[in-house]
């Protein structure tokens, strides 16, 4: 579904992947960890566009990213953000329906079937209850709900999601990475997301991409574990506790 | 729906309060002329030639100049706050009227410095130019700082910095110049919906008119917009294509009424945040027209209230504004 061709990315002249080459797979999720700058945001900006590869290419689709027009972009790959959206008198519906803008016309007029994927996508991540609230009255688990949703009415078989626990309390971590899990095993979707939980990557992903700059390590999860390069780059001797959750 | 039903009868109520106003706008004068008069000079009845006059070439040139000032003005403020993303936003406070007196001044004050001066149509065409450009070259320059001004202080501090480096300039060409091009600045800065001929009116119409057809044009970016450029892009917004049709549209719309009316306060700030508190929504499908409606309504009033007691149609927008201005601040929720 994705795949890295020989990729380099970096800022001018810090280079922070090197070649790398590798792919995601369709009805999988994949947690992006690393230390702090080691380039999770960048991977996850240049998959969307936002940044050109120095070198190599990305592939989404088996279509080279330089080759798919904004429009087409934008029905294969969703993001959602670490910030925080709160807009007084915009709704939870109308977040969600904002996802549609890929498919609706210039003014973006919503048809019967725009509004209908609209409600199945807050159903999805069980917020239809709460279509009409503002998200200036929600907790931050909520809001990040209705952001994924709004990724899934975008109806992209790519969804990528940067540090999507971070505002999160332990219960809603674990709840928001078993709905994503949950995405990709049942409805087939490539999720990709980086984090600092690794517990929760650890436990939840099917498997574990690590940058150690400019090398990018990636594994099926207990592959990762039996390697030892979490420990390794993270320095933690007792680490191995944690390979029993998985 | 609660809210559709809501959005329509404010729509019904506002469509209706519109044309009373500008009717009653009419009947407000320092002379007074039944309303039955009225008619008959609008309709080409018989009337004396004086009264036609005041009628025609005064208050309803006026009443239009004052509608269309608060409709652009209101829409360009609205597209300017969920642009920049800062509630604080809007014409007067982005600096883009500095901008326009900059241009303005350098018009009428330079132009007699180097020796050159225009006719009548010719200057008024000169101003609106330059207006245009002047306001142009501000937005030029917030656009290409933008991603610094999320913040609400950073913005009041810029647009201050960019009045207080207009004001300097000013000052050095009104030392420089001569009491006739002084006196016409001044006159120009106090800003008045009863400048406009109707010559000037034509030009002033269509180039709002056009203002307002890119505004329709920028309610889909605009609504992608409210959640950040980055998820905007993501949703296949071509950003840099939707920011130059937004800074167009303002540009027209903000740059062509402080070209003719002088710099108008307040209007471009708080009648957005109005609009949201009449129709609670966030959609721009909404807003913008929302906007346009209670902006021409807000001016409309304006004038009637200045003529009654004689007063600068700027003191009137300022002692409306403040008040809300004042209120986004403490409250300093994010709109956009």
């Amino acid at each position: 579904m994705i795949a890295l061709q020989n990729l380099s990315l970096g800022y001018g002249s810090r280079l922070l992947l090197e070649k790398v080459s590798t792919r995601f797979a369709a009805g999988s999720i994949t947690a992006l960890i690393g230390r702090n700058g080691a380039g999770k945001s960048t991977l996850l900006r240049s998959l969307t566009g936002f940044l050109t590869p120095t070198e190599g290419d990305i592939r989404l689709n088996s279509h080279s990213l330089r080759e798919i027009t904004p429009g087409e972009l934008a029905r294969t790959v969703a993001l959602v953000t670490t910030e925080r959206v709160r807009i007084t008198n915009l709704s939870c519906r109308d977040v969600t329906a904002l996802g549609r803008a890929p498919y609706t016309n210039w003014i973006g007029r919503m048809q019967p079937e725009d509004e209908k994927v609209v409600m199945q996508s807050l159903e999805r991540v069980g917020m239809s209850d709460y279509a009409s609230r503002t998200l200036d009255k929600m907790s931050d688990g909520e809001c990040q709900r209705v952001m994924i949703a709004r990724a899934l009415a975008q109806q992209t078989p790519i969804i990528l999601l940067d540090e999507p626990t971070s505002f999160l309390d332990m219960p809603n971590r674990y709840e928001l990475c078993r709905l994503l899990a949950d995405l990709a095993h049942h409805e087939g979707k490539c999720i990709l997301f980086s984090t600092h939980e690794l517990d929760i990557a650890l436990s939840v992903c099917d498997s574990i991409a690590l940058i150690e700059s400019p090398d990018l390590h990636h594994l099926p999860t207990a592959e990762m574990i039996r390697q030892g390069h979490i420990e390794r780059l993270f320095g933690m001797e007792n680490f191995s506790i944690l390979a029993g959750v998985k | 729906m609660d809210l559709k039903k809501r959005t329509s009868r404010i729509f019904v109520l506002l469509s209706v309060v519109v044309p009373l106003l500008f009717v009653a706008d009419l009947l407000v004068g320092g002379v007074a002329i039944p309303a039955k008069v009225i008619w008959q000079a609008l309709t080409g009845g018989d009337v004396e030639a004086s009264t036609r006059m005041i009628i025609l070439d005064i208050r309803l040139t006026k009443a239009i100049v004052a509608l269309l000032a608060g409709v652009a003005l209101s829409v360009s403020g609205l597209q300017m706050q969920t642009l920049f993303r800062n509630p604080l936003a809007g014409p007067y406070v982005l600096g883009i009227s500095s901008g326009a007196s900059l241009g303005v001044a350098l018009f009428i004050l330079g132009m007699p410095l180097v020796g050159l001066s225009g006719s009548s149509l010719g200057s008024a065409l000169g101003i609106a130019g330059s207006a245009w450009l002047g306001s142009a070259l501000i937005l030029g320059i917030i656009a290409s700082v933008s991603h610094r001004i999320r913040d609400i202080m950073v913005i009041l501090i810029l647009g201050m910095m960019f009045s207080s480096g207009v004001s300097a300039v000013v000052q050095i060409l009104q030392y420089l110049s001569h009491e006739e091009a002084l006196k016409s600045f001044v006159i120009w800065t106090m800003g008045s919906l009863g400048d406009v001929t109707r010559g000037r009116l034509a030009l002033l119409l269509p180039a709002v008119l056009l203002g307002l057809v890119l505004a329709v044009g920028s309610i889909k970016p605009l609504n992608l917009l409210l959640l950040g450029e980055q998820y905007a892009q993501t949703m296949g917004l071509d950003i840099r294509r939707s920011r130059r049709l937004i800074l167009l549209s303002t540009t027209l719309l903000a740059g062509t009424v402080t070209a003719f009316c002088g710099p108008i306060g307040f209007i471009g700030l708080a009648v957005p945040h109005l609009t949201r508190m009449l129709f609670r929504n966030a959609d721009h499908r909404v807003l913008l027209p929302g906007a346009a409606l209670t902006g021409g309504a807000v001016l409309l009033c304006c004038d009637i209230i200045s003529k009654c007691w004689t007063l600068p149609i700027n003191t009137i927008t300022a002692l409306l504004g403040i008040p809300i201005v004042i209120w986004v601040v403490i409250r300093n929720q994010s709109i956009a």
